[in-house]
This record gives C-alpha cells, sequence and structure tokens, in this order.
C-alpha cells in the first residue's frame, strides 16, 4: 500500500465575498483513517467538506482525491469519482418523495446497471446493515425518526460501496445512547468495508471514540493531530474546546 | 476498470463442490455474476469449498452474492467453508452475513380492474372525508367568526390590514390588465358574430351584462385562488412544517384567531373591491374596443351601455364575491393546516388549495345562477 493520501489539499483558500473563511489551508487524509474535523462555529468546517466534494468552488488551493486533481476533470471523470465516495449530509437530505429503499436505489440505479431482483437484495442488505428494520425500506422519510433518517442517509451514501466517506455532523440530533450507536456503527463499518472517513462534528463522545486523528480548524487553517497531543497543544481555542467541562467529562467516560 | 475480469467457476469434485472465485467482485462487476451465482446447486455434494484465492476485490455487493448462495447451500444442508479469504474479505463477507439474509417480500397478486375499483373507492372515501373536514373547518371559522362580535378586542387589526393589503392592494395590476383585455377580447369577439346579424350596437349590451353578472367576479376570483389561496396555504403550511402554529398553541394563541380569521376577513373586504374594479376596467376595456375597433362614438358606447345594464345586474356580480371570498380563504387556511411533517406537502396541497377552491367557486357560481334564474333576477 503506497501512502498516497486519500485527501490531500494544499493551499486552499475559500471565500464568500470578503470574508476569507480558509486560508491557505494544507490537510492530508490518509488511507483507511477516520478523522474528524473541529471548529467554532463559522469556522467553516462543512465548508470545507463542501470543497472537497465539489459543491464549492475554492478561491485558490489544490484538492487530490483519491489520487485525482478535483480542479482539472473531465465531466465524465468527475462522475466516476464522484461514485468513488458517498457524503452524509447533516439532516440525512433524503429525497422526500421517495421511500427509504428508492432513496438506496438512486445511486445504484444511476451508476450500477444491476438487474431489478439483485438491486433489491442488495437495498435490503443496506438496511440491515446500517441498522434499521426491514419494513423501514417501504417508508417515507417523513415518517422516519431523526436517528432512523440518518441511518438512512449512511445506507444511501454507502450504495455503491464507497472507498472515502464523509459525514456532515452525523451525531448532531440525536440522544446520547443514538449518538454512541451511531459511532459503534460506523467504526463497524469502516472497519469491515475499509473506508476512510471525513467526519465533521461537534461531539466530543464521537471523537474520542472513533477518530484516529482529529483536524482543529483555528484562524483559517488546520491543525492536525491525535487526541492525546492536541491536549497539549498551547492554543487558546483547542484548549478551552478539550479542556472545558464537556471534553473533560467526554474524556473520562473514554478512561 | 469496466472489465473487471470477475467470473465463477463451479464443479463438483469428489462429492465436494468447489465454488472458484476470480476477479474484483464490486457493485459494478456484480450484474454478471448474478445468474451464475444463483444457478448454483449442490447437486450431490454433501460439502462445498469457495475458493477465494482468485480474489482481488471484494465489495459488499460482492460479498452478498457468496453470502446469498452459502445461505442457499446452507439451507440445502451443505457444509460450507470459505477458503483463502483475506482478513479484510472475511470481515466484510461476516458483516454482510450479520446483516441477515434479507428476504425481498413478493407482490401479492393482484388485478388490474380490481386496482382501479380500489383506488376509485380509496379516492372516493378521501373525498369524503376531506368534504366532513372542509365542513367541520368551516363551522369552527363561523363560531370564531361570531366570537369576534361578543369580543372585539380578539380581532388583529394589523395583521388584518397587512393581508388586505397583499391580497387586495397589491393584487390590483395584475386584476386591473386582465380584465380590460378580457373586456377588449369580449367586445371584439361579440361584434364580429353580431355583425353578421346587423346587431353591432348590442356588443355593448354583451360586454355590459356579461361582464358584470360574471366575467368581473369569475375572473377577480379565478386570479385571487392562484395568488391569494395559495399564498395562504404556503405561509400556514411552511409555519406548520417550522412547529410554529403548534407554538402558538402552547402560548396560549387559538391559531383560528391569529392566522385564519384575519385573512378570511380580510378577503370578503378585499374581493368585493377588487371586482368593482375589475367590472370597471373590462368595462372600460370593452368601451376602448367599442370606440377604436368598431368605430362607435363614445356617446353612443355610453348611452347603449346605460341602456342595456342596471343596477340589479352589478348588485348580482357583487352579492357573489363575499361567498367566493370567503370559500377562497377557507380552503387556503384549511389545507395549510393540513400541513404535515414535510415541505414536499405544502407544494403538494397548495396546488390541492388552488383546484379545490376553484372547483367550489365554480360549482357555486352554477348555483347562484340557478336560484337567480328561479328568483327571476
Amino acid at each position: 500500500m503506497t501512502e498516497t493520501p486519500t485527501i490531500s489539499i494544499r493551499g486552499l483558500v475559500t471565500r464568500f465575498g470578503e470574508q476569507t473563511v480558509h486560508d491557505g489551508l494544507d490537510l492530508d487524509v490518509r488511507r483507511g483513517e477516520v478523522l474528524g474535523v473541529v471548529g467554532g462555529s463559522g469556522t467553516g468546517k462543512s465548508v470545507l467538506l463542501r470543497t472537497v466534494v465539489g459543491l464549492n468552488r475554492p478561491a485558490a488551493g489544490r484538492i487530490e482525491v483519491l489520487g485525482q486533481d478535483t480542479g482539472h476533470l473531465s465531466e465524465g471523470a468527475w462522475r466516476s469519482l464522484e461514485a468513488r465516495w458517498g457524503v452524509l449530509f447533516q439532516s440525512g437530505a433524503l429525497f422526500s418523495s421517495l421511500t427509504v429503499a428508492e432513496n438506496i436505489m438512486v445511486p445504484l440505479k444511476e451508476h450500477g446497471h444491476l438487474p431489478g431482483r439483485l438491486m433489491a437484495e442488495l437495498t435490503a442488505l443496506k438496511v440491515a446493515m446500517v441498522g434499521l428494520p426491514p419494513d423501514a425500506g417501504d417508508k417515507f422519510p417523513s415518517q422516519l425518526s431523526g436517528g432512523m433518517k440518518k441511518r438512512a442517509g449512511l445506507a444511501r451514501a454507502l450504495a455503491l460501496d464507497p472507498e472515502l466517506l464523509f459525514l456532515d455532523e452525523p451525531t448532531a440530533g440525536l440522544d446520547p445512547i443514538g449518538a454512541a450507536a451511531f459511532d459503534e456503527l460506523i467504526r463497524s463499518l469502516q472497519q469491515s468495508l475499509g473506508l476512510t472517513v471525513f467526519m465533521v462534528t461537534h461531539d466530543l463522545d464521537s471523537l474520542s471514540a472513533i477518530c484516529d486523528r482529529i483536524a482543529v480548524l483555528v484562524d483559517k487553517r488546520i491543525k492536525v493531530d491525535t487526541m492525546e497531543h492536541l491536549l497539549e497543544d498551547p492554543h487558546p481555542w483547542i484548549r478551552s474546546y478539550f479542556h472545558g467541562p464537556r471534553g473533560r467529562a467526554a474524556r473520562h467516560a473514554e478512561a | 476498470m469496466a472489465d473487471s475480469g470477475a467470473s465463477v467457476n463451479a464443479r463438483e469434485a469428489g462429492g465436494e463442490l468447489v465454488i472458484g472465485l476470480k476477479g474484483a467482485w464490486t457493485v459494478r462487476s456484480v450484474a454478471a455474476l448474478d445468474q451464475a451465482m444463483a444457478a448454483i446447486r449442490p447437486g450431490g455434494a454433501r460439502k462445498a469449498r469457495f475458493d477465494l484465492s482468485g480474489l482481488v476485490t471484494v465489495d459488499s455487493a460482492g460479498a452478498w452474492l457468496i453470502a446469498r448462495t452459502r445461505g442457499a447451500l446452507a439451507a440445502a444442508g451443505v457444509e460450507v467453508k470459505l477458503e483463502a479469504a483475506d482478513e479484510h474479505q472475511k470481515a466484510l463477507i461476516d458483516k454482510v452475513l450479520a446483516a441477515g439474509l434479507p428476504e425481498p417480500r413478493g407482490r401479492l397478486p393482484h388485478h388490474y380492474l380490481i386496482d382501479i375499483l380500489a383506488r376509485v373507492g380509496r379516492a372516493l372515501i378521501e373525498a369524503i372525508k376531506l368534504g366532513r373536514d372542509l365542513l367541520s373547518f368551516f363551522g369552527a371559522v363561523v363560531i370564531g367568526f361570531l366570537r369576534l362580535f361578543v369580543e372585539p378586542r380578539r380581532i388583529r387589526f394589523v395583521s388584518l390590514i397587512s393581508h388586505i393589503e397583499q391580497t387586495g392592494l397589491n393584487a390590483m395590476p395584475i386584476i386591473g390588465l386582465i380584465s380590460f383585455l378580457i373586456g377588449v377580447v369580449l367586445a371584439y369577439q361579440g361584434a364580429d358574430q353580431l355583425r353578421q346579424f346587423g346587431a353591432e350596437i348590442f356588443t355593448v349590451n354583451l360586454v355590459g351584462v356579461s361582464v358584470l353578472r360574471e366575467m368581473g367576479i369569475l375572473l377577480t376570483s379565478i386570479i385571487v385562488a392562484g395568488r391569494t389561496g395559495s399564498a395562504f396555504t404556503a405561509q400556514i403550511g411552511t409555519m406548520q412544517v417550522n412547529e410554529e402554529v403548534d407554538a402558538l398553541r402552547t402560548l396560549g394563541l387559538d391559531p383560528l384567531d391569529v392566522l385564519v380569521l384575519p385573512r378570511v376577513i380580510a378577503l370578503i373586504i378585499a374581493l368585493p373591491l377588487l371586482t368593482f374594479y375589475s367590472d370597471i376596467l373590462a368595462l372600460l376595456g370593452g368601451g376602448v374596443a367599442c370606440v377604436t375597433l368598431l368605430g362607435m362614438s363614445v356617446q353612443q358606447f355610453l348611452t347603449q351601455l346605460q341602456a342595456a345594464v342596471t343596477m340589479t345586474h352589478f348588485l348580482v356580480g357583487l352579492s357573489k364575491a363575499p361567498v367566493f371570498a370567503a370559500i377562497i380563504s377557507m380552503v387556503g387556511c384549511f389545507e395549510g393546516l393540513r400541513v404535515t411533517g414535510s415541505a414536499e406537502s405544502v407544494g403538494r396541497l397548495t396546488t390541492k388549495s388552488v383546484v379545490e377552491a376553484l372547483f367550489l367557486v365554480i360549482v357555486f357560481d352554477a348555483f347562484f345562477s340557478v336560484v337567480f334564474s328561479y328568483l327571476h333576477i
């Protein structure tokens, strides 16, 4: 396994009008790791995710995903690259006019060209793998709870067995038990499917439970390290983040 | 990448079924392998072995085919082994097996005639339920309205005035333009036909009577249903989705007082005014057409108009306005309050609200015509 990082960002600059969100940001995500991205509100965590998956155009910088420079790809190459990653949006972003099963079939139909029966089997398999009950497939998103929507969104993101999974606040809005179960689910899927996970989160428990490394967005750049090293970091924001009452509680629970 | 070289080869050797898998078993290649894997039967073998040494990559779709065949063989009483699976592949197949073997449920047998019948029946019951709910909503609004006389301070004046502005004043340009043009069209088409009898002068009667009795009010109601009825549904529906309506209830405010009554009363005030305005502009349009296109003098037009229309014609048209206003606004609010859950239902119910309002307006218009003709008005 050569050590080309799954995602490699160099000198990224993102701007919205006058406001600069990222200024010369560098980041490497290694193959097979779970990277948690944290930062205060408005520091551009979700913007970073959206930029990497191509929903925002950066003002400057170079982004390589799975060895390909996303800035210079043909339409076709971009589409086949997109099929190699899955994205879970914050509230699931399920298509509300389709059932859960039909939602999962959308990427399968678009990229898979499978016979109908096999597609139904694979869909049912994905439903089961994310821990939804079998009858959830026939339900519409509006009939599901928040946690079930996220699971269904995860099933859709995993439909094509991507190598890379982007998660935007996967545990936000879930109760602690549901959040822990979701962390556990992501960890076990990541291990069995060999995924690389890029996870934007606010959840300190998730960070300590499933992330291999943590990327902290401060001062429009990013600082990546393990939890242990970040705890020693002198930067005031990082200190108050990990040493605040919630940070301490999460680490005690872990210990 | 397109040719993954994925293949499967099953052979029996000494009472043991050996299933050799080769290539990349991924979601892109499984379509071709599905049939071959489904066709594997144990035959006489009591043991089976999956030889995975040739497998390059496998994802959960490929693992599913392996797990499915393995399950089928095991169900037939065959002892199954996985051989030469690397750590990662084994973990994946185990994960897929652990997820269980989902049985895609078959559809129940059905007949298309029965389907049609069932659909008609379901639609009928839905329509009856809708009618009942609409009637009970109407009752609630009437009670709310009567309560305002006992407790006049419940009237929300600011909201009421704002709705009159939005539904009445802001609608004037579009209603004016359309009414004027319809007046022109009526005069022109009417004159074309009446000229054949040398009765061109009666164009004025045609325009005057039809505009005052029917066209003015109907046109205004149709535009208002499309413009205001839909807006009511969308506004209240969006509030439902954001749980704002529930928030009102928990704050001790009745959504009927806060949301529904100001809109209903505003439209009952605004629609007759708009109808009057539409009548005038349609007559003006008809007049302009008569004068410019048909060569009538202004004097001639006005004299003929005065002879043709009476106050009754005008009042017949105007008397329908408050009724249509009540229908449009109540249907709009009713559908808005029926929104549940998703933003998608806001769009669906908005469409429904316009269609229902137009349907009811036309039904009531027909009803009015019958009643007026009985009364010889």
